[in-house]
Formats: structure tokens, sequence, C-alpha cells
């Protein structure tokens, strides 16, 4: 039994984090403000029910998640699964690769990264149908584990493997694209 | 081919994803550690996979507006009961 005077304390170090996660499952400011504080006061009253020493930031992204699919999917009911267009396993490093045939060496994969801002990084993962965008966030951006990702999103072991597999696949290809237009991906190969 | 041993480059880029995410077991990270240590086109795609990660992650952090988290410490204040909520 977790004390509700401690809930502060403890839950609050996770805000960044929350609010950064809510910020890319609305994608915008004043949706994800109201879904942080609906969190929090969820996450509060339940407090009781949360076993200490358990994992804390896990269970937050629990009712976060639980708290955004109730609020925000009875919005929009379309089906996402297929508007994801698959590409193969390492698809960015092999468009990059082109770059070093024309001789730009070893670092180019590497300087092309860095060419990234942090709005064309945020854009490309909220650009990710949602069920793929919450399982990259939360094991790319937040390091979940497979398990933890499966308990959060309340879906099989499989099923996270799949998502991340394909979500994964989506954003170097959305990045690879980015890339194109700002010319740092050459459109061939 | 050995029992056990990876046969081919497709078969560890299969694998890259879990070795990445911490989720094979010893043994088999070893096997896939082995199999980077003696292919470098391997490696270095490994290699660039760790790095588009860090940069997703680094590049997507955000800072909660200090008004927002006093907004929450006080939405979690006024719910309790026995809390007083603090006089403005």
């Amino acid at each position: 039994m977790a004390e509700q005077a401690t809930f502060s304390d403890q839950a609050l170090q996770y805000a960044d984090a929350l609010y950064a996660a809510a910020l890319r499952m609305t994608r915008n400011a004043a949706d994800a403000e109201d879904l942080l504080q609906e969190t929090y006061l969820k996450a509060y009253r339940a407090f009781g029910s949360f076993s200490e020493g358990t994992n804390l930031k896990a269970w937050l992204y629990r009712i976060l998640t639980n708290t955004y699919i109730n609020i925000y999917r009875a919005k929009k009911r379309r089906p996402e699964e297929s508007d994801i267009e698959d590409v193969e396993d390492l698809y960015m490093y092999h468009r990059l690769g082109g770059l070093e045939a024309v001789g730009a060496g070893r670092s180019a994969e590497e300087e092309v990264l860095d060419q990234f801002n942090d709005a064309e990084v945020k854009a490309a993962i909220e650009e990710l149908p949602e069920q793929f965008r919450l399982a990259v966030l939360l094991s790319d951006v937040e390091g979940f584990s497979y398990k933890e990702i499966a308990d959060i999103l309340e879906i099989p072991l499989g099923t996270v493997m799949s998502r991340l597999h394909r979500g994964r696949r989506a954003l170097q290809k959305s990045l690879v694209e980015l890339g194109m237009r700002k010319a740092l991906v050459s459109d061939q190969g | 081919m050995a029992m056990g041993k990876i046969k081919d480059c497709n078969e560890v880029v299969s694998k890259l994803y879990e070795f990445l995410d911490g989720e094979l077991t010893e043994e088999r990270k070893l096997v896939i550690r082995e199999h980077l240590d003696e292919c470098s086109p391997c490696l270095e795609a490994f290699e660039f996979e760790t790095e588009l990660r860090a940069m997703v992650s680094s590049k997507s952090r955000e800072i909660c507006p200090e008004g927002l988290k006093n907004k929450i410490a006080k939405l979690i204040n006024s719910d309790g009961r026995e809390v007083q909520i603090p006089s403005e």
C-alpha cells in the first residue's frame, strides 16, 4: 500500500517524461496539458492500490495511456494498421549507404543524423499511426522492456514486438523522406 | 555449421532490435557479439541503429512547463480530504 501523502514526491519526478509522451500522443500542447492533469489526478486517487516497490514509472505510463485511449481514441475510429507502409530492415542505413558510394566517408551516416533538429524528430514520431507510435515511444524514447510495454498497453508480447518492428521501420521511412526534402539523402538507390 | 551458431548476416540482422533492446538471453547475445566482432558490415549497421535510436530519444525530450507542474501539484493537494488547500 502506498501512502497518498508521498505521492507528489514520488510521482512528480516523471512529469517531464510523461509530458513528452502526452505531447507525442495528443500532438498538441493544450490536449497534452489536460491529459497530464487527468493522469496525475487519477494516479493520485488510485495511489492506495499501487504496491510500493514496484515500477511507479510504468504504472504512471499505464494510467497515461489508458486515459489517452479513453478520451482521445473515441474521437476517431479509423483502422490504422493498414496505413503503415512496410519497408525492409535497415532501410535508413541502406539509403544512407549511397553517400559512402559517392565518397562522403565513414561518418556520413552520423553526420546525416546530426542534421535533424528536435522539431523534425518529434514530427516524425507524431506522424506514426497511433499503435506504432505508442510502442516506439515507450521503447525507444522511454526505454521500457517488452514486458513492461505489454503491461502498459495491455497487449501480448508478440504484438509489442511486431508493432515496434513496423513502427521503427515506418519512423526510418519518414526520416529518410524528410532527409530527401532537406537534400541530406539522395533520392536514388 | 555447428548447432546454435548464427547462420548468416540476415539472421543477425533479424535479431538486431531484440539485441539492442536487451531482450536476448546472455547466450544469444554472445553469439551476436561474436558475429559482430568478425563482420564489419553488420557491426556498422548495428552501430548506426544504436546512434539513430539515441538521436530519436535525445531529440524528442520535453520539459514540463512550471505552470503545469504547479497546476498538477495544486490539483493533487485540493483533492486530498485531509490536506488543506493552500491559501493564496
